[in-house]
């Protein structure tokens, strides 16, 4: 009896090794994702034939594409996808400037730079986005005369850069102080030292946040729809107020979002992978 | 300037790391040419001394000259007294994502002003002073300490410094390496450069040493030539220390 029961104890870690090894092998993975996917699907499909959804899928492609005689025309999704990339690019590029000036106010020795920094930094991050936003429209537009695409752009810039400008002082503080010591003891000036020893040894430490600040900021751009700035999700809306094909249309954006995100995820894996090799 | 006249002058110098006082009122005068080395127990102050010389600590009290500029607030004075002393890490910082060249180069390339070209004739030449010209292309990762040590020298020498100092530079190396540092830094010393080394390696400060400089809790307890104070040191803490540490 007591044998037995030691030889289960002495059996069992070894059967469950095997188990979670089978769990992990990549078919049954596989097998596990389909079928909750299956169920998610399933589910939803059921749902909306409960309430008599009528799928309209084939109306979808030419929301891409249209071919007319004078060859093949690109749809609203495509040209709201420009709007999308366009406005989150050129917020994100305002976006990284705020975020390397906060950072350097709050690492400076000036007391000053610091408090700003520090106040910019807590009243944005505390701010939600879509009142950053009605504060940059309603309040911000009227007084500098912003218009709807100048008042998004200037919101994300403000909203991402001041989360940026985290990614920044993480950056820099990762760099050890014997490097600093170094650059400063041959006679570097403080600008020098950010610029040539610095900054370049901490674009590997920023590199994984910065990619996913890009993926937010394509994210989160999808909240100027409020304001009807001409982008992927406001495109979404628009088609959607024609047509009332809501859950194709939502299902379809959601898809190009994903896609666009991952391509840059995967991109900057590679960029990652160059910059690790140095030690 | 005459010769004898100080080219480094530390008078009464304090310096506190919160409660802590980690200098004590230092008075120390280096004229050109001559070799210190500055022993003691750790936590005795040796490298915040020497890194108040190039400003690394800022002192609290008392004063500081180095090569007839006061060191003080004024960032100018310092990257210039900075530009005339070099200094030799024990964690030898070199930058690791710049070749050994252009570890070298970078100094007289930004901070001089000097041309590439020259820049890296100038660095080959030191590269060869310290016994490693065939490393120049590779990162600072793939060298030994030794090597690492003996490029870090070559940096600071690539900006023509009047002074050298050294912070405990063969501590953080294997001891089969440790010669290979120090042969450089005996052949240094022949050239005529003013060096402070703060070491424990006491057969270098036999070799080399004009002075030797003896610290306990923020003080210089005694300085005497090297063969008084290794034959018949005046302090009995001196005379501890170095029981302890020439035991082997």
């Amino acid at each position: 009896m007591s044998a037995t029961a030691e030889n289960a104890v002495e059996t069992s870690p070894r059967r469950r090794t095997s188990l979670r090894k089978m769990i992990g092998s990549r078919p049954v993975s596989v097998a596990i994702y389909l079928a909750v996917m299956w169920v998610i699907v399933a589910t939803a499909l059921k749902g909306a034939e409960a309430m008599g959804y009528n799928w309209q899928w084939y109306r979808i492609p030419r929301y891409f594409y249209e071919a007319t005689e004078g060859g093949i025309v690109l749809g609203e999704i495509p040209w709201g996808l420009v709007g999308t990339l366009a406005l989150s690019g050129t917020a994100f590029l305002l976006a990284v400037a705020i975020g390397l000036i906060v950072a350097l106010l709050r690492l400076s020795d000036l007391i000053v730079g610091r408090w700003v920094a520090r106040g910019f930094l807590e009243l944005v991050r505390n701010t939600p986005l879509l009142v950053l936003l009605y504060v940059f429209y309603y309040v911000f537009g009227p007084i500098f005369g912003l218009n709807r695409y100048t008042a998004s752009v200037g919101c994300l810039a403000v909203f991402h850069g001041a989360l940026i400008s985290e990614i920044f002082r993480a950056g820099i503080n990762a760099v050890p102080r014997g490097q600093w010591e170094a650059a400063n003891s041959i006679g570097m000036t403080g600008w020098q030292i950010y610029r040539y020893i610095v900054l370049p040894q901490s674009i590997r430490f920023m590199l994984p946040p910065m990619t996913g600040e890009v993926v937010n900021m394509i994210k989160s751009s999808a909240i100027v729809s409020v304001i009807a700035v001409a982008e992927l999700t406001t495109v979404g809306r628009n088609i959607i107020s024609d047509t009332y094909m809501s859950f194709e249309i939502w299902f379809t954006i959601a898809a190009v979002y994903m896609v666009v995100t991952l391509i840059i995820s995967t991109g900057a894996t590679v960029l990652e992978r160059r910059y690790a090799v140095r030690d | 300037m005459s010769d004898d006249a100080p080219i480094i002058e530390l008078r009464n110098v304090s310096k506190f790391f919160g409660p802590f006082q980690a200098l004590a009122g230092i008075n120390l005068s280096v004229v050109a040419g001559e070799r210190v080395v500055v022993c003691g127990p750790s936590g005795s102050g040796k490298s915040t001394m020497i890194r108040c010389i190039n400003r690394l600590e800022e002192h609290d009290q008392g004063s500081i000259t180095v090569d007839g500029i006061s060191l003080g607030e004024d960032t100018k004075d310092i990257r210039a007294v900075r530009q005339e002393v070099g200094m030799v890490f024990q964690q030898f910082n070199l930058f690791p994502h710049l070749t050994v060249l252009e570890n070298l180069t970078i100094g007289p390339i930004r901070v001089r002003k000097m041309e590439k070209a020259r820049a890296e004739s100038l660095a080959r030449n030191y590269l060869e002073r310290v016994h490693i010209p065939e490393q120049a292309g590779k990162y600072p990762a793939q060298l030994s300490g030794g090597q690492q040590q003996r490029v870090a020298i070559a940096r600071s020498l690539c900006m023509e410094p009047r002074i050298l100092l050294f912070d405990e530079p063969t501590s953080a190396l294997d001891p089969e390496m440790i010669n290979e540092v120090l042969d450089v830094m005996v052949e240094l010393a022949g050239t005529g450069m003013t060096m402070i080394v703060v070491t424990h390696e006491m057969g270098f400060a036999r070799k080399v040493a004009d002075r030797m400089v003896f610290m306990e809790a923020g003080r210089i307890v005694e300085v005497a030539p090297p063969s008084v104070f290794f034959t018949n040191p005046e302090s009995d803490r001196a005379r501890m220390f170095l029981d302890q540490i020439l035991e082997h």
